[in-house]
């Protein structure tokens, strides 16, 4: 259960980044001695006190056989030499050694950390692409908006053009209708004319236009004749 | 500070013994003084980035002394 009044994080201490170690370490001279024990006797003493201070000490150590020599101090001595001389010889290339091997693990660790630094930076200027064609949405809604706006339109002229072709083919219709009664009757009136009139020559009429027909002919040959 | 809180090399002379009273000398106190001092000789000496010989070659000057300190009675035969 994580109580939510409590706040996290207040304080600047965290656990990382660790802070890195120190270059150098405290100062030491001839290797056992701290730096500090000559400065705190420096005030008093000078420079030489110290060194007068061990002497002192190891003269009184040695007369009063607080200090015995027996085989074990050749033994010291011998060891001590030859460590004092690997020290001084090969100091440097070890320290040199152990300088490049840490090198190496840091340079790995830096070249990981570089790597995820590297991917988050992408990832950023990928999120910020989407960012930005997420803002393109607008014009989507506008193209979709200009879609269903031309079905719309689409489908309100076919309507239009449906009503008005029906409506054309009913007054075709009707103009049809009276056209075809028109025709009948005309037909019919002119059947009917022809029928009486056809009727009505008597046999009388017919030789009197037969025979003007024939005196029409002969004076027309006449002046056919002439032109000629 | 105040007294209690200050380390040894920051108590001065005359205030030594009124600050040795205010130690506590029940085991987890002397353990922690242990593991204080053994910490703080560490990051001086150890944990560093380029250290010398001056490290081990302390720890090995200290275990001679007490060695000898042990053996006295043996060598003054």
């Amino acid at each position: 259960v994580l109580h939510t009044t409590r706040p996290l994080h207040t304080t600047q201490q965290s656990l990382a980044p660790v802070p890195p170690l120190p270059e150098k370490g405290g100062e030491v001279r001839h290797g056992l001695i701290p730096e500090e024990f000559f400065q705190f006797l420096y005030p008093k003493t000078g420079v030489t006190g110290p060194y007068m201070l061990g002497t002192g000490l190891l003269l009184y150590f040695l007369s009063k056989e607080i200090y015995v020599i027996n085989h074990e101090t050749v033994a010291a001595a011998c060891i001590l030499t030859v460590i004092i001389y690997a020290i001084k010889k090969f100091g440097p290339q070890v320290a040199a050694f152990a300088d490049k091997l840490n090198e190496e693990k840091v340079a790995a660790v830096q070249a990981l950390k570089d790597e995820a630094v590297q991917a988050l930076q992408a990832a950023i200027e990928e999120e910020k692409k989407e960012q930005w064609r997420a803002e393109g949405r607008g014009l989507l809604f506008d193209a979709k908006r200009n879609n269903i706006a031309m079905l719309l339109e689409t489908n309100y002229r076919e309507r239009l053009l449906t009503v008005y072709s029906e409506v054309k083919k009913r007054l075709d219709y009707q103009v049809a209708m009276q056209n075809l009664k028109r025709q009948k009757e005309l037909d019919h009136m002119i059947q009917w004319v022809e029928k009486s009139v056809v009727q009505s020559i008597t046999p009388q009429q017919q030789k009197e236009s037969i025979a003007k027909c024939i005196l029409d002919l002969k004076a027309l040959s006449k002046s056919a004749h002439a032109a000629v | 500070g105040p007294l209690s809180e200050r380390r040894l090399m920051d108590v001065r002379l005359g205030e030594l013994h009124a600050w040795i009273s205010t130690c506590s000398f029940s085991p987890q106190g002397l353990l922690g003084a242990v593991q204080r001092a053994w910490s703080s000789y560490c990051t001086k000496y150890i944990h560093v980035k380029q250290g010398g010989p001056a490290g081990i070659s302390m720890l090995l000057a200290g275990y001679c002394l007490l060695s000898y300190g042990w053996n006295y009675q043996h060598f003054s035969k």
